[in-house]
């Protein structure tokens, strides 16, 4: 049985669960010029090291190599019990791998300009609220998938850890002089996510309660200057916390210390955004699937489609509005295994239990805890995504039932 | 007991019958199990045949005949309940028996004191 300490987390090590899609290794990519953030005693080669390193060292967790950082990918309570924890109380994640990015204006309109490189309505987004968005390419694929805040008179952007290089080059590229793109490397970011996490947070900064589901606001939170959005990657309600690095260990002490708040690792981070419905960049989406073929149409403005008010005018708009307006040849869409076996990322789909070719694919998968069997996310062609619709997954050799799912798999928790 | 370096732990019974499980360090390190497949009864496996998939919240994993034999009796109870594999994997969830020509086949394998220095 493979339980060594070198593939033991295998799995966990070659997905990107903050969304990269490249190999995770010593291929440079990890080694880009960001020592800023990495501790002084550490080798130049090394995996950076969060402002939480110490204290996911103290909590017990386990620390995996993930986008060039060591992370934590559980704690001793384990993945299963981490996720549960989440869902009925909260739970604290260090995210502080992510790109924090700034976008100023310089006599431009920041807001105009980002549209030149996002499907997603900017210039609509208000102050104080923040929108799901993603970077196009050319061919219509998807860059990498991101949030945008409008904190006034600039715009915030959360962007994942394994893009932030080519995110940041994209940015340059497409924005500058108009705009100044500055990456924020003097900031940890905290997520606290699940149905106690607006109380426990209230109790240290009362005006987090006023927040709706996606508002952004400058919240000073045990003595340091925080920008809050409430949102997450767990499909309950919570808050994403960008804190100051030299404040981050005490605020999330301060937040542990509550009964309800446990620590949790990027092992349920994955399986509670899958079973929330929600893209992983590099599995479910990637340079060659359009907005439209991942179900995220949605995230494409109004006024930025045909007939709209600046219809197209980002990368790929041809095939998005064209793909939008005939439909694309295939969908992302849910799986619900009918056995008990997992179906992984790479399981083959097929319309029969015998003969054919594989018609999808899975694009994520695993046990979801709260919904208490296996299930997936893949691509099928247009023609299958009417849930109940009966697949087969070929797992080690067999072709074994599984049904198109409605997503999410679980129900919500956002406070709109 | 004897221990293999695939963190099972094999139990000789009477008739030259072998209890296969894995050992208490192997589902702290795989974590939650999620999935058991368990071999059919009256199968014979040579040894290195892969016998058993276990899946657990991270990923799966084979295991692997010790012994070549016959598979006499399979343990349900976890397929039906997984989590039996991390609640009590040296006791309760054994995985299978199988029948060996002789037992003299185990004394290829780690003792316990052997097995801890192993994974020391």
């Amino acid at each position: 049985m493979a339980t060594g300490e070198d593939d033991r987390f295998k799995h966990l090590e070659t997905r990107d669960m903050c969304g990269c899609g490249l190999p995770h290794g010593h291929d440079g990519h990890h080694h880009a010029p960001q020592q800023e953030a990495a501790e002084p005693d550490q080798e130049p080669d090394a995996p950076k090291r969060t402002p939480l390193h110490a204290l996911h060292r103290e909590l017990g967790a386990k620390m995996i190599d993930f986008a060039g950082y060591e992370m934590p990918v559980q704690y001793p309570m384990g993945v299963l019990q981490e996720h549960l924890h989440t869902r009925s109380k909260a739970g604290l994640f260090d995210v502080s791998h992510m790109g924090q990015v700034v976008l100023r204006g310089r006599g431009a309109d920041v807001a105009q300009a980002l549209e030149r490189l996002v499907p997603a309505d900017i210039a609509a987004l208000k102050d104080g609220r923040q929108r799901y968005a993603v970077f196009t390419n050319d061919e219509g694929g998807i860059e990498d998938d991101l949030m945008v805040a409008n904190r006034g008179d600039h715009l915030f952007l959360v962007v994942n850890a394994a893009r932030k290089v080519e995110d940041l080059a994209l940015l340059r590229a497409g924005l500058e002089p108009d705009v100044t793109v500055k990456e924020i490397t003097n900031r940890a970011l905290l997520a606290l996510q699940g149905p106690a996490a607006a109380d426990v947070l209230a109790a240290l900064a009362p005006a987090i309660a006023e927040m709706r589901f996606m508002d952004v606001a400058t919240v000073e939170i045990a003595g340091a200057e925080c920008w809050v959005s409430r949102s997450g990657y767990t499909g309950e309600d919570g808050f994403e916390i960008s804190v100051p690095a030299a404040a981050a260990e005490s605020l999330a002490r301060r937040l542990l210390d509550h009964d309800d708040v446990a620590p949790i690792g990027l092992g349920a981070r994955d399986s509670l955004r899958l079973e929330a419905g929600l893209c992983l960049y590099g599995h479910d989406i990637d340079a060659g699937t359009s907005p439209v073929e991942a179900a995220l149409s949605w995230s494409v403005g109004k006024a930025r489609r045909a007939n709209g008010a600046r219809a197209g005018g980002f990368p790929g708009a041809d095939r998005i509005l064209r793909e939008l307006a005939e439909g694309a040849p295939r969908m992302r869409v849910g799986l619900e295994p009918e056995g008990r076996a997992p179906m992984r990322e790479g399981v083959a789909l097929f319309a029969a239990e015998d003969g054919g070719v594989a018609v999808g694919r899975v694009t994520s998968g695993g046990f979801g805890p709260t919904v208490g069997a296996p299930i997936a996310m893949g691509l099928v062609p247009a023609a299958m995504t009417a849930p109940g619709t009966l697949l087969y997954g070929e797992v080690r050799g067999k072709r074994l039932p599984v049904r198109v799912a409605r997503l999410p798999f679980t129900e919500p928790g956002f406070k709109r | 007991m004897k221990f293999t370096e695939e963190h099972e732990w094999l139990r000789p019974e009477d008739d030259n019958i072998v209890v296969v499980g894995i050992t208490a360090h192997a589902a702290e390190q795989l974590g939650d199990v999620v999935f058991v497949e368990l071999p059919d009864v009256g199968r014979t496996v040579s040894k290195d045949d892969e016998v058993v998939v276990i899946e657990s919240v991270k990923a799966a994993s084979d295991i692997l005949a010790p012994l070549d034999g016959e598979i006499v009796e399979v343990n349900d109870a976890i397929v039906d309940n997984p989590s039996k594999v991390n609640d009590d994997p040296e006791g309760d969830a054994w995985f299978f028996k199988i029948q060996v020509e002789s037992l003299s086949a185990l004394d290829e394998y780690m003792d316990e004191a052997a097995y801890k220095d192993f994974i020391a």
